[in-house]
């Protein structure tokens, strides 16, 4: 199957690289045959990638060993859903994944225009096909599934236990596509630029594409940040690492270009900084692609590949001298329509917002890339969270209080009463919330998550307040209900109101980050049981050790050490909270006892969730006794074996002294190092994120109109020719 | 004003704003900035109470807890000098013999070794797109 799999490789490589030239050439010579031959070799690219996909998907499900890369990521203990998931856990099967879900987007995208903008859509399918040639080609070249080791291991290196989280599974995916579906807007945005055809239709064809990069990237980063909350023992959900600000990059430059792209459609405004904003955002998608892989930037992930980062850089200097070739070129046609009539105009707010995001985006970018900047002038130096933290939060807070603007403020010229109208509800809102919170007590001290409290109340009542007109305004014209109305609403205005649902998710995320960041009580305590620590309150007393040897099917997944604390409030107790180490055997089970110990190990982190706070605790046991337990079964094992005595009572004595360590641990009232953290309304975080995927779900559906549209085009179609016929 | 003067106009204020917010950028990056070092140039060069971001591996055998306290040595990635490094608060899961670490350290007040700073330590994962050694 490996040699199948390493054929359909080959074939997509070629397909894709015929896919180039016969788009190229379908633009040159206008020859729409040749033009649906190039559409049709993505296709089959996605067909031929499936194939791939599926094989190695099978290797893993099959615990495959012979497969070089299911021998280092995954092992017959691995759960069968992180089996299925270990596929894009190593290089090459992520690289793969990357490719796959490009020619699926890109298949998806030349399906739908198959019958539009027939001058555009070759080049942009020569340029998809292009980034799919690249990436085969690493595959066919450097790094291939499909590698098949000479001896087959009997059993294989197993899945790294800090991925084993459900939201570490889906979080590749959710990033990848939105990598992957961001370079179709790009794609288009060069053939419009090629041909001339520099009107909004490329944006109307691509819209969705660019919309749905932009949640699958953003459910990708907030997945990424609840993995590290809920699975890592440090308690952050975000730590400006390259590789996190390397995803942050394109999802900050797509929603810029999401929201200039209305002006527009609407105003025929901002054509070249649209162009620019996209092709920006395809090239960062790359960046971050490469990022990872590149070992350039020191980061928590893990790097080093750098047999790919000459092939990255070619690819990325390129799209950048094309990108500014392709808009010096076109710069005559694309002149803008209009002027900004008035600063106080729904352009000019989307403007500072597209300014804002922008700017956010080329500061984080400035950070992450300082490194490499102070090293070309002699030192390499580094920023640290402090700064980025600095730098970004009053950014942030500007583009919260446009987000509450720009929905409230007209086009083109906002007057006296139009702000008044709708303006001085929200902004008495927010004002309200402020005072209200001063008035409460324990806020002031925090200026900056007080503002943003304040701005969330303002975007929060304005968004409300659109609703209130718009179902008063439906049900003026009906006799619906106001549950029907408002559903109604929404369905009519589909794009406007998805978008005020993601700007009031969007006010919650950043409620919580404020608040968790602000107000949050954290502390290292190192306690054995029988004593307590007390964070931000809450006092956290350990009431004993616990050891325990989790096995599935007769063999040991991990050793688990840890404590039970239990948790104090105001005098009552909330219950007990058990966080614990993962140990996972460095090897076989055969290992000395003190193996046991030494292979990765995990914290598993425990909390109590809330919507007013989470009190999280993690811990770090002390080995030290059972060190001593350990070195006394290996010496004796050591001695059994050189006295030949049989295979099976050596393992016995093992169990036996594996046991026995775990229980004495449990007994020995043994110290711990603990992080304890009471943060409040961080579940804000993930219940914005929600809010923002319902949002963006709601925009990405189809229209009931539009499908209504289609199938009677359809519908009156086939009745034409069936008349025809007749 | 003729639209023209006024575009202008509009594009100096625009272009000198954009200059002194880069300007404020690159000065408060400065400023807020450690020098990265790898641990052989630590050695040479670092100067009592200044802060460096060093990066290299974990000295295999060289971890030791004393209490709350971490003690291990950092060498360079591609070499033997090392570093002493005593670190107190919870190391992140991955931290472990042969790992490469990053972290904020200053000397210590005896001078023979140095102190992580709270919270800066941070371990590569081990997982993926890692080099084929």
């Amino acid at each position: 199957m490996a040699t199948l799999g390493r054929a359909c490789l080959i074939l997509a490589l070629a397909v894709a690289v015929y896919g180039i030239g016969a788009g190229l050439y379908a633009w040159r010579t206008g020859r729409r045959d040749v033009a649906t031959s190039a559409r049709r070799a993505i296709y089959a690219l996605a067909g031929l990638t499936t194939i791939a996909m599926v094989i190695l998907e099978v290797a893993f499900l099959r615990d495959d060993f012979s497969y070089a890369t299911v021998a280092s990521h995954s092992s017959t203990t691995t759960p069968l859903f992180y089996k299925a998931a270990a596929v894009w856990s190593s290089q090459e099967g992520s690289l793969l994944l990357w490719v796959w879900l490009l020619s699926l987007w890109s298949s998806a995208s030349l399906f739908f225009t198959r019958k539009r903008m027939r001058d555009v859509t070759p080049v942009a399918t020569a340029v998809l096909a292009l980034f799919a040639a690249f990436f085969t080609g690493l595959l066919v070249f450097t790094a291939s599934p499909f590698h098949i080791l000479g001896n087959a291991p009997v059993e294989g290196a197993g899945l790294n236990p800090l991925l084993r989280h459900p939201s570490m599974m889906i979080h590749p995916p959710m990033l990848y596509s939105g990598y992957t579906l961001f370079t179709v807007p790009f794609a288009f945005a060069v053939g419009a630029l090629a041909t001339g055809r520099v009107d909004a239709e490329w944006i109307t064809a691509t819209r969705r594409f660019a919309l749905a990069a932009w949640l699958f990237l953003g459910i990708g980063i907030v997945l990424g940040a609840r993995w590290s909350y809920a699975e890592l023992g440090w308690g952050g959900y975000w730590a400006w690492d390259p590789v996190e600000n390397a995803s942050l990059l394109p999802w900050l430059t797509g929603t810029a270009f999401i929201h200039s792209i209305m002006i527009q459609e609407k105003r025929g405004m901002l054509k070249i900084w649209n162009v620019s904003l996209v092709l920006t955002t395809g090239i960062l998608a790359i960046l971050g692609t490469f990022l990872v892989r590149s070992g350039i930037l020191d980061s928590i992930h893990a790097f080093g590949a750098s047999t790919l980062g000459v092939p990255f850089v070619a690819l990325i200097v390129f799209l950048i001298a094309l990108a500014i070739g392709l808009v010096t070129w076109r710069s005559s046609l694309l002149r803008t329509e209009h002027r900004i009539d008035s600063f106080l105009s729904r352009e000019a707010a989307f403007l500072f917002n597209n300014m804002l995001f922008v700017g956010l985006a080329f500061v984080v970018f400035f950070g992450t890339f300082f490194p490499l900047i102070t090293e070309a002038f002699g030192q390499r130096r580094n920023v640290g969270p402090p700064w980025f933290d600095r730098i970004t939060v009053p950014l942030a807070l500007a583009l919260v209080g446009l987000a509450g603007i720009a929905p409230l403020i007209s086009w083109r010229r906002a007057t006296v009463a139009n702000l008044r109208r709708n303006f001085l509800g929200p902004v008495a809102f927010g004002a309200a919330v402020t005072v209200a919170l001063i008035a409460a007590g324990g806020v002031a001290h925090k200026p900056l998550a007080l503002a943003m409290f304040g701005l969330a109340g303002f975007v929060i009542a304005g968004v409300a307040q659109e609703f209130w007109r718009g179902t008063r305004a439906r049900r003026a014209m009906s006799t619906d209900a106001w549950p029907v109305a408002v559903v109604s609403l929404v369905r009519r205005n589909r794009r406007r109101y998805a978008g005020y649902l993601v700007h009031v998710g969007m006010a919650t995320l950043f409620v919580g980050v404020a608040a968790s960041s602000a107000f949050q009580h954290a502390n290292d305590v190192r306690i054995r049981p029988g004593q307590s620590a007390t964070v931000g309150g809450y006092t956290f007393r350990d009431i004993g050790a616990v050891g325990r040897i989790d096995r599935r099917d007769g063999r040991i997944q991990r050793i688990e050490l840890g404590s039970r604390l239990q948790v104090f409030h105001g005098g009552k107790s909330l219950g007990i909270l058990e966080p614990t180490r993962g140990y996972y055997p460095s090897d076989a089970p055969f290992a000395p006892v003190s193996g046991m110990f030494d292979g990765e190990s995990t914290s598993e982190v425990r909390m109590f969730a809330g919507l007013r706070r989470d009190v999280w605790s993690a811990v770090q046991p002390e080995l030290g006794g059972i060190r001593h337990d350990t070195r006394i079964f290996d010496a004796a094992i050591r001695q059994m074996a050189k006295q030949g005595v049989p295979a099976g009572k050596q393992a016995l004595a093992f169990q036996v002294g594996l046991e026995k360590a775990v229980v004495d641990y449990a007994r020995s009232r043994p110290f711990a190092t603990f992080r304890l953290i009471v943060s409040p309304l961080v579940s804000w975080i993930w219940i914005g994120g929600i809010i923002v995927f319902c949002g963006g779900l709601t925009a990405l559906w189809p229209a009931p109109d539009a499908a209504r549209r289609r199938a009677t085009a359809g519908y009156a179609a086939r009745v034409a020719q069936e008349l025809g016929r007749a | 004003m003729d639209p023209s003067r006024k575009r202008r106009v509009r594009l100096v204020v625009a272009l000198t704003t954009a200059l002194l917010l880069a300007g404020a950028l690159v000065y408060t990056s400065v400023s807020a900035s450690t020098e990265a070092l790898k641990p052989s140039q630590l050695l040479a060069q670092a100067r009592p109470g200044q802060s460096y971001q060093v990066t290299g591996k974990v000295v295999a055998g060289s971890i030791r807890h004393r209490g709350a306290t971490v003690l291990f040595r950092v060498r360079d990635r591609n070499g033997t000098m090392s570093v002493p490094v005593a670190y107190t608060g919870t190391v992140p899961d991955p931290f472990a013999d042969n790992r490469e670490v990053i972290l904020q350290v200053h000397k210590s007040a005896t001078g023979d070794g140095f102190v992580g700073e709270r919270d800066t330590l941070v371990t590569k994962c081990p997982s993926k797109f890692s080099a084929k050694s």
